[in-house]
């Protein structure tokens, strides 16, 4: 049964709204990492379960390999303990895959000239939409503030509080 | 026959709504009377017809007439009476049909309570709505027809997808679309008020209402389908940052920011252009969402090659909508003048910066969802997930978070941000004692999630600071206090919950997110493990009999300190008609935490493959979610907002700062 259940968690989470789109896809819930996958030295399991959370199950959707009980996902855990065991470091394991898979399997998109517009775009829209408020309460102060009074006008305004103070 | 009788509703419903869109908007720009008359009761018939079919589809669903062919590939005759009823919309007619009866239910729930609107400005939001309206069902009813017989009709049904029966995820959909829909009353309001040329105070006090139920039932939806995934999805994950998970989000992050700017147009006359953008964006967020869900394009290229009709009706459908409303926009929006003026730090101000982190945060889930689709069209695969979101995320909503309960202390028009920072120096306070007091606790160990508790205590405690003050808590007696309590406006009173709940919120995230402890193992019948304080002993699996399906038991004995204190029983399920197994966790919750327990493989012998977490805080998620909506809810029944009922008899503007401060 195991075997079947690709893809489990992405195609529960569309659930009901996807079952029109999603015509058959043999779904069960996510086991994730298997007790016989894990590495006895706690210190490299810890590691490998760091790493497998960064990784995509490129056969599913938008989901980690370490959350996957798809078969692929399986043998990705299994092949990154493998490498962390062979005594690589966690960048050189994330490098090993993505040589085979591509950027593609990384959940957090590298930077690199293709997503730099992505790793920019908070900050494009924050800078983007503060202008605008700044804008806007600029343009709203100098209205707000009316213009000051001529020395004529304020002759007048002192000459009527003044008769208006002596009844 | 009473399907027959569904379908000519339904159809019906589609000519009532060409006439409620086309009569009322006419006979407004004329000036004719009785055009303008047609919109209440086009709406209200619509709204039934919608219901017959719709009851006429339950009503196939329940006798499981399989001769409907929606009946026959979503549904089973063994299915529980009650899955049967939500199997309706378990499938895409059934949950399009949903989507128009809410839309048409909020249509005519504007006709039946908006009777002091103008009547110039209801005839034209009920238009608007009937075009919306107008779309969705010739789409059902060219693309998409649940009323659709087969010949001959099956023996049996192919029934529901397991994971689909579930209290959970049964009624996640009807809330969700509650929030969606609800937005187009926003939404159509804008337009209208674009029409018109006009925006002020009664009309930011009738768009509120509607803006707030949709947005409680949107928060509601969200956290039961969050939960859902909690407890169904085997794992303890909450939070996916999905591209329907996102969809969802987009719109509530927009209507929250919706919620609070059109305060500003109410109480200040000012705003405007803003508050009625933020409303088609909300609105605009929704029907992305149900593109990007109906149409799969996101999920799967092939779902989307599938059904071609259906994705390109939509994409139009979207297109005629947002384009035309901003267009519509473009052109209108100068006419709207600002009034009131404020300095940048006002109450305004405040509300202005959490609009900008809000809508930020808006656009920047958008982005990052729609980028893989992006950048594939450039020919680069590449993926936006969790690691993504939540960095972006949190850089963003830290700053919000911390300014966030200096908010409502700030004074309109100009404000003085030491008299705000003295009015909540207690939330500081006991921020900063938690703070320290877990750090030497934690022994400097994860000093980023010992700062986000302080976050939430800052939240929580900070959300209740101006509503000490009014009530002057401990500085008079407490009866006395009780009797101030009485009389602050419900709206602050839910103001200061929806605050508070998002506090709750804060705190469940980061207490998961650093302290979940888990252990994966093997477990023979009788062995014993210990997790956080807990003594988990297996004792075995035995088989168990559903209404449709066969399940193995799993028997687990927790104990802490020696005492037993539950039994839990996760279930692995088989579901012989459609040939699929789930998982059924079992929690046992103290409120302050859960311990999770899944039944996995066997190994052999007896053994099973078990999966147990104990996970933090977790059920402040939910709680402070519902503590969110209950604020919504309190705040709805404020005598100023009463849902359809904004009271004429005060002039509307200049309204006066009732929910506050002193000036």
């Amino acid at each position: 049964m195991a075997q079947q259940r690709r893809c489990a968690r992405v195609t529960l989470i569309l659930g009901w709204l996807l079952l029109a789109t999603i015509v058959v896809s043999p779904a069960g819930p996510g086991a994730a990492v298997e007790p016989n996958e894990m590495l006895a030295d706690p210190a490299l399991e810890d590691r490998a379960r760091e790493i497998s959370r960064e990784l995509r199950c490129v056969v599913c959707q938008n989901e980690s390999i370490d959350e996957s009980n798809a078969d692929l996902a399986h043998d990705l855990r299994v092949l990154v303990r493998e490498r962390l065991v062979a005594g690589d470091s966690d960048d050189q394991v994330v490098q090993y895959i993505v040589d085979r898979y591509g950027d593609f399997v990384l959940l957090r998109p590298p930077l690199k000239p293709q997503t730099y517009i992505l790793w920019a775009s908070p900050a494009i829209l924050l800078l983007a939409a503060g202008t605008i408020i700044l804008l806007y309460l600029r343009r709203h102060r100098r209205t707000a503030a009316p213009a000051p009074l001529t020395a004529e006008e304020q002759a007048r305004v002192d000459a009527l509080l003044k008769a208006d103070a002596e009844p | 026959m009473f399907v027959e009788l569904g379908h000519f509703a339904l159809i019906l419903a589609c000519f009532v709504a060409l006439a409620q869109a086309v009569l009322p908007l006419w006979g407004a720009q004329r000036g004719i009377v009785p055009l303008m008359a047609v919109a209440r009761p086009a709406a209200q018939t619509q709204f039934l017809l919608v219901l017959a079919a719709f009851l006429a589809l339950v009503q196939a669903f329940v006798a499981s007439d399989f001769s409907v062919s929606v009946v026959a590939q979503n549904s089973h005759s063994l299915k529980p009476l009650l899955y049967k009823i939500t199997g309706v919309w378990g499938n895409h007619e059934g949950s399009m049909v949903l989507w128009v009866l809410i839309l048409t239910l909020f249509g005519a729930l504007v006709a039946t309570f908006g009777g002091n609107l103008p009547a110039p400005l209801q005839a034209r939001v009920l238009s608007i709505q009937a075009m919306i309206a107008l779309g969705f069902l010739v789409f059902i009813v060219a693309t998409s027809n649940p009323f659709l017989r087969v010949v001959p009709p099956p023996a049996d049904g192919n029934g529901l997808n397991p994971l689909l029966q579930d209290p959970g995820l049964a009624f996640h959909p009807p809330f969700l679309y509650l929030g969606y829909v609800g937005f187009s009353i926003a939404f159509s309001f804008a337009v209208a008020a674009l029409i018109e040329g006009r925006v002020d105070a009664a009309w930011a006090r009738w768009v509120r209402p509607w803006t707030l139920l949709a947005w409680c039932a949107l928060t509601f939806g969200i956290a039961m389908g969050s939960w859902w995934a909690y407890y169904e999805l085997g794992w303890g994950g909450w939070w996916y940052w999905d591209p329907v998970e996102n969809a969802s989000f987009m719109p509530w992050l927009a209507g929250t920011a919706l919620l609070h700017s059109a305060i500003v147009v109410e109480k200040r006359d000012a705003l405007k252009i803003w508050t009625v953008l933020l409303a088609i964006i909300a609105f605009s967020f929704s029907l992305v969402g149900t593109f990007l869900v109906r149409s799969g394009v996101l999920t799967s290229v092939h779902a989307f090659a599938n059904d071609p009709a259906r994705g390109v009706f939509i994409l139009l459908l979207l297109t005629i909508a947002i384009g035309g409303s901003f267009i519509l926009f473009a052109i209108r929006a100068p006419v709207l003048k600002d009034s009131g003026l404020f300095a940048p730090l006002s109450r305004e101000g405040g509300l202005l910066l959490n609009n900008l982190f809000l809508s930020v945060a808006a656009g920047v889930v958008f982005f990052g969802t729609l980028f893989p689709l992006f950048a594939s069209a450039f020919g680069y695969a590449v993926s936006v997930g969790p690691p993504f979101f939540n960095l972006v995320f949190g850089l963003l909503m830290t700053p919000f978070l911390c300014l966030l309960p200096l908010g409502p202390l700030l004074a309109w028009k100009r404000a003085d941000l030491l008299g705000a920072a003295q009015r909540v120096w207690v939330a500081g306070l006991v921020a900063g004692v938690a703070v320290i007091l877990l750090l030497y606790v934690t022994n400097g160990s994860a000093v980023a999630a010992v700062f986000g508790l302080g976050l939430a205590a800052w939240l929580i405690v900070g959300a209740f600071a101006d509503l000490a003050e009014r009530i002057k808590l401990f500085r008079a007696p407490l009866a006395n206090s009780w009797g101030r309590l009485r009389i602050v406006p419900r709206a602050t009173l839910g103001m200061t919950l929806a605050h508070g709940g998002l506090g709750v919120v804060v705190a469940g995230i980061v207490a998961v997110s650093a302290w979940r402890a888990e252990d994966i193992l093997v477990m023979r019948p009788g062995q014993t493990t210990d997790i956080s304080g807990y003594s988990v002993r297996f004792e075995g699996v035995h088989p168990a009999e559903g209404p449709n399906y066969s399940a193995e038991r799993g028997e687990f004995v927790v104990s802490r300190n020696g005492e037993d204190v539950v039994r839990l029983h996760p279930e692995k399920r088989f579901y012989p008609v459609q040939q699929q197994s789930t998982t059924e966790s079992a929690i046992h919750t103290t409120g302050f935490g859960d311990l999770y327990v899944v039944l996995g493989d066997d190994q052999g012998g007896g053994a099973r493959a078990v999966r147990i977490y104990h996970n933090p805080l977790a059920p402040w998620l939910w709680i402070g979610a519902v503590i969110m909506v209950a604020g919504g809810l309190i705040s709805l029944t404020d005598r100023r907002y009463r849902v359809g009922l904004p009271g004429r008899r005060r002039p509307p503007a200049p309204a006066p700062a009732a929910a506050g401060t002193t000036a």
